[in-house]
C-alpha cells in the first residue's frame, strides 16, 4: 500500500474492499453519510477507538474487537443497538491482506450481531506514522422504554453479579504480544453483550448499573461505579470465577486478574431480590454461563471496593493508575 | 498571706514533656512540703505550670530534686525556670485546676502493672485482691482508652463507670498514689471479668481460674488484653500449639508468649541483666531471646534460635499467669490478615473458628495497640514493632527542629505508621500494619483522626511516599488538599536516612552517609531501589552506590516466592546461560518443577518484570539456593529470618563470600563472584549455616567497600537503616568493618529500621525542605 501519487488508486481499492464485505442497503446506497429512520424512544450514541497489539490475537482480532467494542458500550446503557461506523488508520505498507482479513473478521462481527455498518472512511498515512492500522468505530441504539441504568445508580443493599470469567482477554493479548508459551491456548473473550443485555432488561428492567470490565479490569470498573454512586462495593473473593488456565497464567506472571482486560464480560447491580432471577437469565444465555453473584454494594463514606479474601481477611481493591507495581517494602 | 521579707522569693516553672496522667502534681506537691515552698502547680495544655515561694535554697533544692525524683512515667523534656516578682506568699502548696490551652503536652504510654499495685492484688485483705484491672498513676491504660483530650476520666473509656466513695477518695487525695489516675477502680465500682465458651454464655466460676484450667487441658482461648484480643495457648503442648497455627493459618512465623517471671523465662531462653531490665520495664514489651534450656512446644518458634517473651501487663496477665506452671503462647486475636480484635461482640464473630473460648471484660479498648518487640544487641535497644508502651511518647529530634512547620508524614505501605512533627517534637503512631488490610487501613485513618485531634493539630505540610500506589501516599494527597497544606513526596530510602538521623537527633547542617538495606521502595529514578549507600541530609541526598539491578519476575509475586529472585540472580550473574552453572548444586533438580522457561521468557521480555536493587531479595535467592522457604515465604521476611539464624553459629569461623564493585556513578555492587563461590560450596556440600555465614560476611565487605571506594573520609558519619537491618547479624557486623575502616556507626534504638520507622524520616525531611533556615535546603558542595 502506498501513500501519495498512487494513493487514490489504493483509496479506490480499500473502498472496494469495504464495500464488498461489510455490503448492506444503507452502506451501499453511497452517501457520505447514512440515512435512516430513527426508531421512537431515546437514542445512545457512543464512539471507541482501537488501538491494540498484536492485531490478531486467539479468540479474536483488531476488527472483531472494534465492533464489539462499540457495541457492549451502547449494550451497558442498556440500549438495543442499531447500526456502526468504522473509520481506519492505515500506516502506509500495511498489508493488503491483513486488512482483508481484519475487515471480513469485522463483516462477520457486525452480521451475527444483526448491527450494519452504515458508514466508513479511510485515510493512509506516511510509514512511521501510525502502528499498522487504528480502527474507530462508532453506534447508534435505542433505549428500552424505562430503562434508566447509571454508575451513579447504585445504592448499599443492592447486589453485583458479573457474567463470567475475569482476566481472558488481557491474558490472551499479553501472552500472543510478549510470545508467551503457556500450555493451554489463551483465548480472549471478546464477544458482543447486547444480545445478554437484552434478556436480562426484558427480565429485570429495574437493573441499576450495568459495566464492561474492559481496561483496568474488574476493579477498576467496581471503583469508577463507587466513584460515581458514592457507596462502597464489597466483594468475595471464592465467588469471583477465574478460568483455571487464567489464574494459573497469572500466578505465574504475577497478575492480578482483578485489574486484567475483559472484552466480553458485564457487571450488573441489581436489586438483591431480584439478583436470583436474573442470574438465571444469565446463565440460560451462552454469554453468562458461568455468572456468579460476587458481592453487594454496601455504605462507605470513602467510597471503597475492599474485597473479603478465602480466610476473613478483608483486602483493599484499590484503584490503578498504569501497571500493576510491587507495593511491598 | 505573709508580707515579703527579704529572704522569701518566688519563681515558675513550666515543665513540658509527658507530665499529665503520671501523678505528677502529687509529686510536685510532696516535692513541695518535703523542701518547704509554698504555692501552687497546674496542668494545662503545654505541659504542668508551678509557682513556688520560699527560701532562696529551699527554691534552688525544689527545682535541683524536680528531674531525678520524676514520677516513673514521667518524662521531663523541658523545665524553663522564671524568677517571680510577688509582693505576696501564700502560705501553703496547692493543686490547682486544670487550664485548657495550646497542647503540646505528650499523651502517655500505657505501662505495666507496678509493683505496689501487683501487692494489693495479691494481698487477701487488700480490696482489690484479684481484682484485674487494678492501677494507679505509676501504671495502667493510657493511649488504649483515650477518646480525646484533655485526658481526665470522661475523655476515656473509664466514663461509663461511676467511682465509689472508696475510689473517689482516692482519686481525690493529693497523698494518694491514685490522685487523679483516670482509670483507678475497684470491684465495686470498676471493669468486670467474665469467661465465656465459644457458644457464648458466661462460665460459672472464678474466670480466671476457668481460663486457666481450660489451657491446662490443651484448650485455646482468645484474652482481652490492654489494648487488643490476643490468643492464648499452653506452650508446652506441642498438640495445642500446632492446632492453633492450623485454625489461625499461621504455619511458621514465630508465635510470642509469656511467662509469669524472669525465673519461668530463664528455664527456656538466656536472659542477660540488661534484657531482664527491658522485660521488667513499664512497656513491658516482647524481647527477643536467645533459646537455651528446656523446650517448649517444638512449633513455638520451628526453625528459629529466637524466642519473642514477654512478662504480664496487667492484673489480668499476673492473676493467669500465676495459675498456670509454665509459659503460654500469647499471639495477637486476629483472622487472617486483619488486625487483632478489640471489640467483644466482633472478637466473638472474627475469633470463633480460632478459639474455644473467651476471657471478656466490659472496658472499652478504644485505640488498637499491638504488642511492641524489641531486641537487645552490644548497640542497644533494637525495636522491631512499636507499639504498647512505647506510642505515642515523643521522639526528641535536634534543636534547630524547634521552629519547623507543622508536617504530618503518612508512612509507607506495610508496617504502616504515621508522624506528627510539632517543632522538636515527633509524635510517631503506634505500629498499625498493613494498609492493604481494609481494617487495617480503616484504623489508620480513624487513629490518625485521633492524632490530630488529642494534638489539636494542623499540618501545614504532608509528607508521602513517592510511590505512586501507596495507600498512605493517596490518602495523604487527599489530605493535602483538605488542609491546603503543602504535599511533599519523599524518596522512600531517603526517608529511611533521616528516620536515623532523626532519631538520633543528627542536625541538618551536616552531609552523612547511610547505609540502606531494605525490600522495595521506589526509586528516584522510577525502578525500585532497596540495597542502597546514599549521602546527603534531610534536605536532599545522593546515591554513590547501590546493589546490582536484578529483575523481579512477577512483581509482587517475586516477593512472595523466593525461587523466582534465585533464578533473576543466577541469571544476572551468568547470564541466559546460567544453567550450565548448576551442575553438581541440586538447584537444577530444585528448579526442574518450577516454569523457568517463562519466568526466563518475562525476564527477557519485561513483562512484570521492573528491575530492582533490593537488597531483601538477595536474601530471598541465597535462601532458595539452600532451599530454605524455596517455593514460597509464609510471611514477609522469613527467608531472611531462617539465613540469620543458619548464620549464627558460624560468624566467627567463616570468611567472606567476594563481591564485585563495578565502576561508575553510583557504583554498583555486583555478586557475580558470589554466585560462582556459593555454587562451588554447593557442590562441595558445605553446610548450609557456613554458606549463609559467609554471604552475610561478604555482604558486610561489599557495602563498605562502596564506602571505600567513595570520597567518605575517617571519622565520617554511616546511618544504618532499612528492614534488612533487623538481621542482628548485619547489625553487628557492620559497625564492627566500620569502625575497622574509621567510620563512626549510627543505628536506629527506638524507631524501627524497617518501614515502621519510614513516617518519621518523612517528616523530618519535609520539615527541612519546607522550613527555615533556607540554607538548610541544599546539599553543601562537597568539601
Ligand atoms: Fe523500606
Ligand atoms: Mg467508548
Ligand atoms: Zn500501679
Ligand atoms: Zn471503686
Amino acid at each position: 500500500m502506498t501513500h501519495g501519487g498512487g494513493g487514490r488508486a489504493m483509496t479506490e481499492l480499500i473502498k472496494d474492499l469495504f464495500h464488498r464485505h461489510l455490503k448492506n442497503p444503507i452502506l451501499d446506497q453511497g452517501h457520505d453519510a447514512a440515512v435512516f429512520d430513527a426508531p421512537p424512544g431515546r437514542l445512545v450514541m457512543s464512539t471507541d477507538a482501537h488501538v491494540i497489539s498484536p492485531l490478531f490475537f486467539p479468540g479474536g482480532d483488531i476488527g472483531a474487537l472494534s465492533v464489539h467494542g462499540t457495541l457492549n458500550d451502547i449494550a451497558m446503557a442498556g440500549a438495543k443497538p442499531l447500526s456502526l461506523t468504522a473509520s481506519f488508520i492505515l500506516e502506509e505498507g500495511f498489508p493488503l491482506a491483513d486488512l482483508e482479513r481484519i475487515v471480513m473478521s469485522m463483516a462477520r462481527t457486525a452480521r451475527e450481531a444483526g448491527v450494519p455498518v452504515v458508514s466508513g472512511d479511510t485515510k493512509v498515512v506516511e510509514k512511521g506514522k501510525g502502528d499498522g492500522v487504528f480502527i474507530t468505530t462508532a453506534g447508534v441504539g435505542v433505549l428500552p422504554e424505562g430503562v434508566t441504568i447509571s454508575p451513579a445508580a447504585a445504592k448499599p443493599g443492592q447486589a453485583v453479579l458479573l457474567s463470567g470469567t475475569i482476566g481472558d482477554h488481557g491474558v490472551a493479548i499479553l501472552s500472543k504480544r510478549e510470545n508467551l508459551e503457556f500450555e493451554t491456548e489463551l483465548r480472549s473473550d471478546s464477544a458482543a453483550l447486547h444480545g445478554l443485555v437484552a434478556d436480562m432488561i426484558a427480565a429485570v428492567p429495574g437493573i441499576a448499573v450495568l459495566r464492561d470490565p474492559t481496561r483496568g479490569g474488574l476493579a477498576t470498573a467496581l471503583n469508577e461505579i463507587a466513584h460515581a454512586s458514592g457507596a462502597g462495593v464489597l466483594l468475595q473473593e471464592e465467588a469471583i470465577p477465574v478460568a483455571p488456565d487464567v489464574e494459573g497464567a497469572c500466578e505465574l506472571l504475577g497478575l492480578d486478574p482483578l485489574y486484567v482486560a475483559n472484552e466480553g464480560k458485564l457487571v450488573c447491580i441489581c436489586e438483591a431480590a431480584d439478583a436470583g432471577r436474573l442470574l438465571e437469565v444469565m446463565r440460560s444465555h451462552p454469554l453468562g454461563r458461568q455468572a456468579a453473584r460476587i458481592g453487594e454494594i454496601v455504605e462507605d463514606p470513602d467510597h471503597m471496593v475492599i474485597m473479603q479474601t478465602a480466610f476473613g481477611g478483608a483486602r483493599v481493591v484499590d484503584w490503578l493508575s498504569g501497571e500493576q507495581l510491587p507495593r511491598i517494602c | 498571706m505573709t508580707q515579703t521579707g527579704n529572704l522569701i522569693a518566688a519563681k515558675t516553672i513550666r515543665i513540658t514533656g509527658l507530665v499529665q496522667g503520671v501523678g505528677f502534681r502529687p509529686f510536685i506537691w510532696r516535692l513541695a512540703r518535703e523542701t518547704g515552698v509554698t504555692g501552687h502547680v497546674l496542668n494545662d495544655g503545654a505541659g504542668v505550670q508551678i509557682e513556688i515561694h520560699g527560701r532562696p535554697d529551699s527554691l534552688s533544692q525544689f527545682v535541683w530534686r524536680l528531674r531525678p525524683e520524676q514520677p516513673v512515667l514521667a518524662r521531663i523534656d523541658r523545665v524553663k525556670v522564671r524568677d517571680a516578682e510577688c509582693d505576696v506568699h501564700p502560705d501553703d502548696f496547692r493543686i490547682l485546676e486544670s487550664r485548657e490551652g495550646g497542647v503540646q503536652t505528650g499523651v502517655v504510654p500505657d505501662a505495666a502493672t507496678c509493683p505496689d499495685c501487683l501487692a494489693e492484688i495479691n494481698d487477701p485483705c487488700d480490696r482489690r485482691y484479684r481484682y484485674a484491672f487494678t492501677n494507679c498513676t505509676h501504671c495502667g491504660p493510657r493511649l488504649s482508652i483515650l477518646r480525646h483530650i484533655p485526658y481526665d476520666r470522661a475523655s476515656t473509656s473509664m466514663a461509663v463507670f461511676d467511682m465509689c466513695p472508696a475510689c473517689r477518695a482516692e482519686y481525690e487525695n493529693p497523698a494518694d498514689r491514685r490522685f487523679h489516675a483516670q482509670p483507678t477502680a475497684c470491684p465495686d465500682c470498676g471493669p468486670r471479668l467474665w469467661f465465656e465458651g465459644a457458644e457464648g454464655g458466661e462460665t460459672e466460676g472464678d474466670p480466671i481460674t476457668v481460663a486457666a484450667g481450660w489451657l491446662r487441658q490443651g484448650k485455646i482461648l482468645a484474652v482481652k488484653g490492654l489494648g487488643g484480643f490476643q490468643i492464648a495457648v499452653d506452650a508446652a503442648n506441642e498438640e495445642a500449639v500446632a492446632e492453633l497455627r492450623r485454625r489461625k493459618h499461621r504455619p511458621a512465623k514465630p508465635l510470642a508468649l509469656m511467662a509469669r517471671d524472669l525465673d519461668q523465662i530463664r528455664k527456656h531462653a538466656l536472659v542477660c541483666d540488661a534484657e531482664a531490665a527491658l522485660l521488667q520495664r513499664a512497656a513491658a514489651p516482647i524481647v527477643l531471646l536467645e533459646k537455651a534450656g528446656c523446650p517448649l512446644a517444638d512449633s513455638v518458634a520451628g526453625p528459629f534460635d529466637r524466642l519473642g517473651v514477654m512478662l504480664p501487663n496487667t492484673p489480668l496477665h499476673h492473676l493467669l499467669m500465676a495459675e498456670l506452671d509454665g509459659p503460654i503462647v500469647l499471639t495477637s486475636g486476629n483472622l487472617s490478615d486483619n488486625p487483632q480484635e478489640t471489640d467483644n461482640a466482633a472478637a466473638r464473630r472474627q475469633l470463633a473458628s480460632i478459639v474455644d473460648g473467651f476471657l471478656m471484660h466490659d472496658r472499652e479498648i478504644v485505640n488498637r495497640l499491638d504488642d511492641s518487640v524489641v531486641r537487645l544487641d552490644e548497640l542497644g535497644l533494637l525495636m522491631q514493632r512499636r507499639a504498647r508502651g512505647y506510642a505515642p511518647a515523643s521522639i526528641r529530634l535536634a534543636n534547630v527542629f524547634q521552629d519547623a512547620p507543622k508536617v504530618l508524614a503518612m508512612g509507607g505501605e506495610l508496617k504502616a505508621t504515621f508522624c506528627l512533627l510539632n517543632g522538636q517534637d515527633a509524635i510517631l503512631s503506634q505500629h498499625i500494619g498493613d494498609l492493604e488490610n481494609a481494617p487495617t487501613f480503616a484504623d489508620y485513618k480513624r487513629l490518625l483522626t485521633l492524632y490530630l485531634d488529642l494534638y489539636e493539630f494542623r499540618p501545614e505540610v504532608i509528607a508521602i511516599d513517592a510511590h505512586p500506589q501507596y495507600l498512605s501516599s493517596r490518602y495523604g494527597e487527599e489530605l493535602a488538599r483538605e488542609f491546603g497544606a503543602k504535599l511533599v513526596k519523599v524518596q522512600h530510602h531517603h526517608a529511611h536516612l533521616a528516620s536515623v538521623m532523626a532519631e538520633r537527633q543528627i542536625p541538618p547542617q551536616g552531609i552523612d552517609y547511610g547505609i540502606i538495606l531494605d525490600g522495595l521502595g521506589w526509586g528516584a529514578d522510577g525502578t525500585i531501589w532497596g540495597g542502597e549507600i546514599l549521602k546527603g541530609s534531610y534536605a536532599a541526598f545522593e546515591r554513590v552506590g547501590h546493589f546490582q539491578p536484578v529483575p523481579l519476575p512477577g512483581g509482587a509475586a517475586a516477593i512472595r516466592e523466593p525461587w523466582r529472585n534465585l533464578v533473576a540472580h543466577l541469571r544476572a550473574a551468568f547470564g541466559t546461560s546460567y544453567r550450565e552453572h548448576l551442575d553438581g548444586t541440586g538447584l537444577s533438580e530444585a528448579l526442574s518443577g518450577k516454569n523457568t522457561g517463562m519466568l526466563e521468557q518475562m525476564m527477557e521480555r519485561g513483562v512484570n518484570a521492573p528491575l530492582s536493587s533490593s537488597a531483601g531479595r538477595l536474601f530471598d535467592a541465597v535462601a532458595a539456593a539452600l532451599g530454605i522457604s524455596f517455593d514460597r515465604q509464609s510471611f514477609e521476611g522469613e527467608a531472611g529470618m531462617r539465613l540469620e539464624a543458619l548464620a549464627r553459629p558460624f560468624m566467627d569461623e567463616e570468611m567472606a563470600y567476594p563481591l564485585d564493585i563495578a565502576g561508575g556513578e553510583p557504583l554498583r555492587l555486583c555478586f557475580a563472584p558470589l554466585w560462582r563461590a556459593l555454587l562451588t560450596d554447593l557442590r562441595k556440600g558445605v553446610s548450609p549455616g557456613r554458606i549463609s555465614a559467609r554471604f552475610h560476611l561478604g555482604l558486610v565487605e561489599g557495602v563498605v567497600g562502596i564506602l571505600l571506594r567513595v570520597d567518605a573520609k575517617t571519622g565520617d558519619a554511616v546511618m544504618l537503616s532499612g528492614g534488612v537491618l533487623q538481621n542482628a547479624l548485619l547489625r553487628e557486623r557492620l559497625p564492627d568493618k566500620l569502625r575497622r575502616e574509621r567510620f563512626k556507626t549510627i543505628t536506629h534504638w527506638t524507631v524501627p529500621a524497617n518501614d515502621g520507622g519510614l513516617a518519621l524520616g518523612q517528616a523530618a525531611i519535609a520539615a527541612v525542605q519546607c522550613g527555615h533556615p533556607a540554607e538548610w535546603r541544599h546539599l553543601p558542595a562537597p568539601s
